[in-house]
């Protein structure tokens, strides 16, 4: 019934052919050319994902391994370019060729006013990104995963910085790809030690019972672990979070479509692709929890006191990327990859709804500056206010149901750790809500200038915050709870192929649907509270300009970790390097180098004296040679 | 014998004729096309030799004549594997050094060509000698050109470095020339074919049944391993490398680095860890905790280097230190990576000197602090740049990524801990490449880049080379790994 082999591959290549033609024809494209290849590829490849999605979706299909060829053979590993395209893989190519799709048509117009060449430079990095980011879920391998994995991070690098004339949008692209290599060195020690223990790296291998037999449980922990440095890199969590607030550097699309819908969810893909390891480490289990909801509350917390609407999102994508980790922590990997879905519609919507004002704003992000564009802006209003209910988990929409789910999992772990994410999502309400309110309620506080000019975007643009916002209120209906209404979540059942075996190890405490009324009942109302103590106060903002002090100065400067990780990291290897190269290479090795080469040619001045050319002398010093040759002998 | 010309004669003799044309070529453009053609007519047999790799083309590969035969010596040269991806590397490396240089002028164009070949003729010969006294010979051979490369069209500082670059290396190979001739008074006789009879040999496999007992084969590995270490070069021995890699005038600089650094390189895996098995087991543990420690001494050194040719040959010694690390833990796998990356380090390395060459001459400045925003007035220069550090920092789907990843897992092996430091590098290697690109590339036009113009044509197609060799072997890096297998398979095979 299904003919995968022969199209999967054109999935990811239809982009790669889009990044060659722009990247290699980028000075004789029109812009009008050039949009149109970055749509279509990205359009052919959804398509291509929706025929590959029916086939494997029927009930009891465990999917499907395509080799391509060989990739690298070598001692001890084989490694194969093969895909997989399985429930899992199905669900994250739709998102990612679809939200992928609608961004590239966004961008089609947001991007309009850039030079022709760089417009086209824009879409082929775009177009590149989206090659990785389907090679990063497409992998049969945890090696053709990192290249994906390697290559979104390049990608980002390379679009954080496509104004490459602003010094500062350099910075925050190389700060992003370094964070991202500090994770990518983890993953790779991961890599290495399956090699070493196994000799393979392919999933159906590694995740074969026979395979999990042979690792003790110092393997698994240790490669867990260090699979989960590499996911904090990637899906910003602490310790490696700092450089996505500062991506937002790059056009609002890319923000849109790398650093909040698809790129940053790539650990949580990577940790529930392999949930049967971290199944089996408890540990890390555990680490994964505190990683998870440490980073939900704090960047909740910075989220509060941010004015850049970038910003503020930026936070907020950092703490709901905190909650899909504390639900994989929990072993809910069901409700984290629901999470991934719903979060995707919606701060895909919310970013291009920010986009959509900052275009209308003349570049402005400065939510001080704003206020009172919901007359001005009807769709955008409309559309981000959904983004905005959504994300602060108001019932029926999306965000309300996988939230629902991580925090019932947080319950089932510990109460305690469902006070502190509820209070978490408490502030994703109350922040949202603020800039919901600075931006579109109250009284316009820009100049006049920027006044005059306010528009709503362009079909191009609104379309697909229309289609998000479909997606956000409707997104969630696939995952309705057990106590709402029977046998409705689907995606449950569509992901339990993959997630069956870790389910099977696990002994879940499952909740009484009472108590799981009782916590939507509390958490809901609660949101309310939140939500419209934050629409009060600011709907009638007024910019005081009076500088921040005491906690809230602590949270506009984001907990000063920049400043500490400048401190205890930066500064010391740099000075440490310094100090090696100005000592210790030409003070010690290479004077001790010139040192010997001295010698040697002091020596020789000192031996070419007796070379005198007098007879005598050299008589003199022969008898006396032959003298000790002779006293050698006779004594040895 | 039935065939007339052997493969290896034709890598040696082929950059000799066009050596000794070149000095008699009336005109700069005579040498310069000489110089290019015979490089790609020695590509051209390199490559074809990969199809004659079997037993039964044996007599294609090898070829003897007599030399100096009262000493037992002969002029044996062979092509196995491991010669055969050396000499490749040898051979690609070439064509890309001339046509990225077109550019440049020189003062006696047709010495500087000759020199430049013959160089070539001794690399050559280095990888193919199967005898110890050619092989000393062929070793010299290729230093000396290079010394009067350096002495006579380096920059500015180029009398002492050169001078120092000159007496290091050649203090290496005296200790080796003093251990060849200490195993050659302890291998057995030969007889050759004509009867003559003779008491000792210079012959690889004479020295390979030489029957050294392990004191002595301790000391004579300790020297032969300073001769390659300086080559390389290993930690602490490295300081002639970045003043030699500053001051020289850059086609000799991408050999330099492309190339003869892999002589040092080819020194262990065919002559060290053969011939003293017994002494390696020791040495080993010590070379590879030396070339570790230089990994992460070079990176650090590199992030803060202002002159981007020192940056260069700093990223270049922490590379080879991985090598060198992998070959002397012979884990099979990491020595498959090493075996591989030997050919890309030369790809990658020659294309980053491409590109720093370039912006030297457009500018005439060599410091990053004083360029900026390169990218305004080169955009394909930057792309092709951006491309060539991905590769040097070992990104998947670019050629060095195979290799890297093989070589670390060997080292995972040997030791995790060792491998998780080294590891660091990758991280270092991210920060001082990007920030070059940062510095140097992206921002604003400063009065040094404002009258820049991009690339010239035959640049373009230089580094186009270098760009789809990276590609095609980073999308299939089985194109090179088959024979950097087959090449392992030889190495680890020799340990008698």
């Amino acid at each position: 019934m299904s003919n995968m082999e022969k199209f999967v591959w054109l999935i990811p290549s239809l982009p790669l052919l889009g990044f060659l033609i722009l990247g290699l024809g980028r000075n004789y494209l029109s812009k009008g050319m050039a949009a149109a290849i970055g749509c279509i590829s990205v359009l052919g490849s959804f398509v291509l994902s929706l025929v590959a999605f029916m086939q494997i979706s029927g009930a009891g299909n465990p999917g499907k391994k395509i080799h391509l060829f060989d990739f690298i053979n070598s001692a001890a590993v084989k490694i194969g370019f093969d895909f997989t395209v399985d429930h899992l893989s199905g669900l994250f190519l739709l998102i990612i060729t679809g939200i992928g799709f609608l961004i590239h048509l966004y961008s089609s117009s947001y991007m309009k006013e850039e030079p022709s060449v760089h417009y086209a430079r824009y879409f082929a990095f775009l177009n590149l990104f989206v090659f990785s980011m389907l090679l990063l879920v497409l992998g049969s391998n945890f090696v053709i995963m990192f290249i994906g994995w390697e290559g979104v991070g390049l990608c980002s690098y390379l679009l954080i910085g496509y104004w490459f004339r602003n010094a500062d949008y350099g910075k925050a692209a190389q700060k992003a790809f370094v964070m991202n290599r500090i994770g990518d060195l983890g993953f790779l020690l991961a890599v290495f030690w399956l090699i070493a223990r196994l000799g393979s790296v392919s999933y159906d291998e590694v995740f074969s019972a026979a395979a999990l037999a042979r690792l003790s449980t110092v393997d698994i922990t240790g490669i867990t672990l260090l699979l989960l440095v590499g996911a904090t890199g990637k899906s910003a969590q602490i310790p490696l979070y700092t450089w996505l607030p500062d991506a937002m550097a790059g056009p609002t699309p890319v923000s849109a479509l790398i650093h909040a819908a698809t790129m940053v969810t790539a650990g949580i893909y990577m940790i529930a692709r392999s949930n049967i390891l971290f199944t089996m480490a408890p540990i890390t289990l555990n680490v994964i929890t505190v990683v998870g909801l440490a980073t939900a509350i704090l960047a909740a917390t910075i989220a509060l006191r941010q004015n850049d609407i970038k910003k503020v999102l930026a936070y907020s994508t950092v703490s709901q990327l905190g909650f899909m980790f504390l639900a994989l922590g929990a072993g809910a990997y069901t409700a984290a990859i629901f999470h991934v879905m719903t979060h995707a519609f919606f701060k895909a919507l919310l970013f291009l709804g920010a986009g959509s004002v900052i275009h209308a704003m003349g570049g402005e992000q400065d939510m001080r500056q704003m206020g009172g564009l919901k007359k001005s802006l009807p769709i955008t209003h409309f559309t981000f206010l959904i983004g905005c209910l959504a994300i602060a988990g108001i019932p029926p929409l999306s965000g309300f149901f996988s939230k629902d789910e991580i925090l019932a999992a947080a319950y089932s772990k510990h109460v305690s750790i469902w006070i502190l994410a509820l209070m978490a999502a408490l502030m994703t309400a109350f922040y949202m809500f603020r800039l919901y309110a600075m931006t579109f309620r109250g009284q316009f506080r820009g100049t006049e200038d920027q006044k005059h000019h306010l528009h709503e975007s362009p079909l191009a643009m609104t379309l697909p915050l229309i289609i998000l916002a479909i997606l956000s209120v409707a997104g969630g209906w696939v995952g309705i709870p057990e106590f709402i209404m029977k046998d409705a979540h689907c995606l449950a059942d569509f992901l339990d192929p993959v997630f069956r075996s870790s389910l099977a190890l696990m002994h879940p405490h499952s909740i009484s649907h009472a108590t799981e009324y009782l916590l939507v009942g509390i958490s809901v109302s609660l949101v309310l509270v939140s939500l419209f103590l934050a629409l009060k106060k600011f709907s009638s903002y007024k910019d005081e300009g009076m500088p921040a002090r005491g906690f809230s100065a602590l949270l506009e400067n984001k907990w000063y970790v920049d400043e500490v990780y400048d401190k205890i990291i930066s500064k010391p290897l740099f000075r440490l390097s310094y100090l090696m190269n100005n000592i210790l290479e030409i003070r010690i090795i290479d004077a001790l180098v010139n040192g010997v080469g001295r010698l040697v040619h002091y020596g020789s001045r000192q031996l070419r004296l007796l070379q005198s050319g007098q007879v005598g002398a050299y008589v003199l010093l022969m008898t006396i040679g032959l003298l000790l040759l002779f006293i050698l002998k006779y004594y040895f | 014998m039935g065939t007339f010309i052997t493969f290896p004669e034709l890598l040696v003799w082929l950059p000799l004729a066009a050596a000794l044309l070149c000095f008699f070529a009336g005109s700069e453009k005579a040498a310069r096309w000489i110089a290019l053609a015979f490089s790609l007519l020695v590509l051209a047999v390199s490559v074809a030799s990969l199809n004659y790799t079997s037993e039964a083309f044996k007599s294609y590969n090898y070829v003897s004549y007599y030399w100096l035969k009262y000493l037992g010596n002969s002029f044996f040269l062979g092509l196995d594997a491991t010669g055969r991806m050396m000499t490749l590397l040898t051979a690609v490396s070439m064509p890309l050094v001339l046509l990225s240089t077109f550019r440049y002028s020189f003062r006696n164009p047709p010495v500087f060509f000759g020199l430049l070949m013959l160089a070539q003729c001794g690399i050559m010969g280095v990888f193919c000698s199967m005898d110890a006294l050619l092989f000393y010979f062929f070793w010299e051979l290729a230093l000396i050109p290079v010394y009067f490369l350096c002495s006579f069209w380096g920059g500015p500082r180029r009398i002492p470095v050169t001078f120092k670059f000159f007496i290091y290396t050649f203090l290496g190979s005296l200790m080796m020339l003093a251990g060849i001739i200490y195993i050659y008074f302890h291998t057995n006789g030969r007889v050759f074919e004509d009867g003559t009879s003779v008491a000792h040999s210079f012959s690889y496999t004479s020295f390979l049944a030489a029957g050294l007992s392990a004191t002595e084969q301790g000391w004579l590995a300790l020297l032969f391993f300073l001769a390659f270490a300086i080559k390389m070069p290993v930690f602490p021995f490295h300081t002639w490398q970045p003043d030699t890699y500053d001051q020289s005038p850059t086609p000799v600089t991408m050999v330099l680095s492309g190339v003869m650094v892999k002589m040092g390189l080819f020194g262990v895996i065919r002559w060290l860890v053969p011939l003293f098995p017994l002494a390696i087991e020791k040495l080993a543990d010590v070379a590879i905790l030396l070339s570790v420690a230089g990994i992460l001494y070079a990176s650090c050194l590199a992030l803060v280097q202002d002159n981007i040719r020192k940056m260069v040959a700093y990223s270049s010694i922490a590379h080879i230190g991985l090598m060198a690390a992998l070959l002397f833990s012979r884990n099979e796998t990491g020595v498959q990576g090493a075996m591989m990356q030997m050919f890309n380090h030369a790809v990658n390395i020659i294309g980053l000197w491409i590109v720093v060459g370039i912006v030297e001459q457009k500018t005439g400045v060599k410091h990053i602090s004083q360029l900026s925003g390169v990218a305004n007035k080169a955009p394909w220069l930057t792309a092709f740049l951006v491309l060539i550090a991905l590769a040097n920092i070992a990104l998947p789907l670019t050629n060095a990524f195979a290799g890297e990843m093989l070589m670390f897992s060997g080292l995972f092996v040997y030791n995790k801990w060792l491998a998780a430091a080294a590891g660091l590098s990758i991280i270092l290697a991210a920060v001082y490449m990007l920030n070059m690109i940062r510095k140097v590339f992206f921002g604003n036009v400063n009065t040094v880049t404002e009258q820049m113009s991009d690339i010239s044509k035959a640049e373009w197609l230089a580094l186009s080379a270098v760009a789809a060799i990276i590609l095609v072997t980073g999308f299939y890096p089985e194109a090179i790994l088959g024979l950097g297998r087959q090449a392992a398979t030889v190495f680890l095979q020799t340990k008698v």
